[in-house]
């Protein structure tokens, strides 16, 4: 055994410096401080909130068993769901490349370019979806037209800013070769950086379209088209059972639709 | 025949780079350009193709003055001058085909680029090209799979695609081990003269500039200090170039990290 | 001679095309064919109704300049209406993420037995598979209107992407270290303490981080059906035709999230 000398005995040893318990200190009272005022300044009725849990449960009650009645008109709307998303997701990419080429420094003509373009996707990712979606229902009314619209201006920000990360992590190599022949901006933009940006893009746009499938489940409910509609319909006359078809019908949905977008980046990749 | 005059170039307010350059390459000679690293080798050759912006001076290219060209005028000068890079700047997801038909894009129109119908005179050129330097039946692999010095013969290609009036390398062997780098070296200096080239290489290993090029210039501080026959570069000459810095490792390949010593 | 220029020699006037990134012909061609019948088809079958969306355009320039300027006028109003998506995101954030930590745990496949895998991971995808929006209805129906509502979704919220993220973690991490502790004798809570806790708290950080800035965004739009925050304002606003109202709101919307986006990404850069 090892002897113990006198010099080892009686040090003290601490996780955390002082300066490091200061702040860790501080981080802890400002969070605590920050609970209790929100909790005590928000406008929460508490009776009802030890009364949630039976709350819920009573309503879960009242959507069993699911009513299948309405079957054929969900799975129209079902359809006109995927073709919102889909249809909005193929248009968007004519938009969001070019404003991603201006929106990467690398590519970008100017810095006037570069901030209109950064512009662009700045306010097109802030705007919720659904946001959107109730400004074009004022424009044009409730339908498709302004879903798609809605899926459209959001999907913008981003695909066209991944995308415009996606060129500007690119390898500048290849397009200093180009250059060097003497090709014009077009030709170096073809052969130096779409090559390169590719794969992201398939990624990009493919994961964009499942996150647009569930954005356009809701979309109905302010009037933009699709299940949302149905939805927003059934739970306005207390069909909680047709409620609970249609919450099967958006899972099973969704879930397809995780299972097509893993398989498709599987074949691209 | 090019024509360098008095080329300086300077970063900001730095000290320049390049002090006034001078350097005259006939028809047909094989070039080499050694010196330490920030001597301003590389500064030097792109500036031919502009690559990087000359602050003053004068560049002639078969008489034609290359500096202040601008626009179509400078993309037509760029297609008279192959350049073969260090990192051989491949494009690697397409195939090897589409990698040297890259040479022609000065040459064909965006439609042709974007369909990839090139004439069929360049897709002859192509395999010729190809065949000659031993990649034909690479010709629809993907750049990325192939070794260093298969890539490097893809660049070689594509830059003599473009039927240059000059070739520029930029130390195309750095990247490459000592085998391979001489195959490299052999193929430069018998393809210029095959075509008739003018060629200038920048290279650090000097054994090999000593064997495969017909003159040997030597750069310090972006300054010229030594231009002559391999056969006139000595112990001295080598002193001079690299006096004070560790010269670089003689069997060549890997760049060694080397500080720069200033003459004080 | 100059051999290599004229390009003269056995392959002359062999043919090359570029290899098609799809290989077969029927995929390629049909593909592209089934594009063109899609397009075609929704067209045709979607429901447009195109007298009302040539009413759009004049009606988009009425709105536009009633927009026009921003009335920051019931600034009361939106002050409240901040705060109070603000106190939802942040409860929701707190409260799911110290839900995610266990339930990450139970979905962990190399953690968890099987059946409590399966909960776990149900749970998750629960979670995630409906938008916001359509939890925060529910709850409304069940808790009434108001910021509880908005709590309770955007907790679930939180426990789907917190959860998910940080239980894939777990699966990632260093199993030795799970070794070591349980060989010096660890206990089953005191080995997560020492092996699991520290290696995946600093990622629970920065999701912690995101996650607050998502509810932020989020809390936003549940308001729209009901649940409470900024999101009622505005849906009133646009109800009454208040569009300068909106937009003054809107505007705001979009300046307070890009500020918390600033300040979310300052706070991870710092701490990663």
């Amino acid at each position: 055994m090892v002897e113990q000398t006198a010099e080892f005995t009686g040090r003290p040893w601490t996780r955390y410096s002082r300066k490091e318990r200061w702040i860790r200190f501080t981080i802890y009272f400002v969070t605590l401080f920050a609970v209790v005022w929100a909790i005590r300044d928000i406008d929460i009725f508490w009776p009802w909130v030890w009364d949630a849990p039976t709350q819920i449960q009573n309503l879960g009650s009242r959507m069993w068993p699911p009513e299948f009645e309405a079957w054929s008109a969900i799975m129209n709307a079902m359809l006109e769901t995927v073709h919102i998303a889909t249809l909005s997701t193929m248009l968007t990419i004519f938009i969001a490349l070019p404003v991603s080429y201006i929106a990467a420094q690398n590519t970008t003509p100017n810095r006037l370019t570069l901030w209109i373009g950064r512009f662009i996707l700045v306010s097109s990712r802030s705007v919720n979806t659904i946001i959107w979606a109730l400004l074009f229902v004022a424009i044009f009314g409730p339908g498709v037209l302004a879903g798609i619209l809605a899926v459209m201006f959001r999907s913008v920000g981003f695909i066209g800013k991944l995308m415009g990360e996606a060129i500007e992590e690119i390898d500048r190599r290849p397009v200093e070769a180009m250059e060097a022949t003497g090709a014009s901006r077009m030709k170096v933009v073809l052969f130096g950086i779409v090559p390169q940006v590719m794969p992201a893009f398939f990624a990009i746009v493919i994961l964009r379209w499942d996150i647009n499938i569930r954005e356009s489940t809701v979309l109905g409910l302010v009037g933009a088209g699709g299940i949302g509609v149905l939805l927003q319909g059934s739970i306005d006359t207390f069909a909680w059972q047709t409620v609970a078809t249609i919450l099967l019908a958006i899972i099973v949905l969704v879930l397809l639709g995780e299972a097509l977008t893993s398989m498709l980046r599987k074949k691209v990749l | 025949m090019l024509e360098i005059s008095n080329l300086v170039k300077r970063y900001g307010n730095d000290q320049p780079v390049l002090k006034g350059l001078d350097l005259v390459v006939e028809g047909n000679t094989v070039v080499s350009v050694v010196g330490a690293s920030g001597a301003g080798k590389s500064t030097m050759l792109r500036c031919i193709n502009r690559l990087v912006e000359p602050t003053s001076g004068s560049i002639k290219l078969n008489g034609r003055e290359q500096v202040n060209l601008r626009g179509a005028n400078l993309r037509h000068a760029r297609r008279k001058i192959g350049m073969v890079f260090q990192g051989f700047n491949l494009i690697d997801r397409l195939t090897v085909m589409e990698n040297v038909l890259a040479g022609r894009l000065g040459y064909v129109s965006l439609y042709q680029a974007l369909t990839r119908k090139f004439p069929q005179t360049d897709i002859d050129r192509a395999f010729h090209l190809m065949d000659r330097v031993g990649i034909a039946h690479y010709a629809n692999k993907r750049a990325d799979e192939l070794s260093g010095g298969e890539r490097q013969r893809v660049g070689v290609v594509r830059a003599l695609m473009q039927e240059p009036e000059i070739l520029l390398a930029d130390e195309p062997t750095a990247s490459l081990d000592p085998k391979t780098s001489e195959q490299i070296m052999v193929l430069l200096q018998s393809l210029a003269s095959e075509l008739s080239l003018p060629v200038l290489i920048n290279i650090h290993n000097v054994s090999q500039a000593r064997t495969y090029t017909d003159r040997i210039v030597g750069l310090r501080n972006g300054q010229m200090i030594f231009d002559g026959t391999p056969g006139e570069f000595n112990q001295e000459a080598l002193d001079a170039i690299y006096g004070g810095i560790e010269p670089p490792d003689e069997t060549g390949g890997e760049e060694q990290p080397i500080a720069e010593a200033r003459t004080p | 001679m100059n051999e290599g220029r004229s390009g003269a020699g056995p392959l002359t006037g062999q043919r090359w095309k570029k290899p098609p990134f799809i290989a077969s012909p029927w995929l390629r061609y049909g593909l592209l064919l089934a594009v063109v019948v899609y397009l075609y088809w929704t067209f045709n079958t979607l429901p447009f109704n195109w007298e009302r969306i040539a009413e759009g355009l004049p009606r988009a320039a009425r709105i536009f300049g009633g927009a026009f300027p921003p009335s920051f006028e019931r600034g009361e109003l939106m002050w409240t209406g901040f705060k109070e998506s603000f106190q939802i995101a942040f409860l929701a954030t707190l409260l799911g993420v110290f839900l995610s930590i266990p339930i990450a745990l139970m979905a962990a496949k190399n953690l968890a037995p099987l059946p409590i895998y399966l909960l776990g991971r149900g749970i998750i995808i629960l979670s995630r598979s409906f938008h916001p929006v359509i939890v925060a209805i529910l709850f409304v129906a069940a808790v009434g209107f108001g910021p509880l509502a908005g709590i309770l979704t955007l907790t679930l919220y939180s426990i789907g992407f917190v959860a998910k993220l940080l239980a894939e973690k777990v699966e990632e991490i260093d199993w030795g270290q799970m070794e070591a502790m349980r060989a010096a004798g660890a206990g089953f809570f005191k080995t997560l303490i020492y092996a699991v806790f520290p290696q995946i708290l600093p990622r629970q950080i920065g999701l912690s981080m995101y996650q607050l800035d998502s509810n932020l965004r989020a809390s936003a739009v549940v308001g729209i059906v009901g649940a409470g925050g900024i999101g009622s304002t505005l849906m009133n606003a646009f109800g009454r035709y208040d569009y300068d109202f909106a937009f003054a709101i809107l505007i705001l919307i979009v300046g307070v999230i890009l500020v918390s986006e600033g300040i979310s990404g300052w706070v991870r850069k710092k701490i990663w």
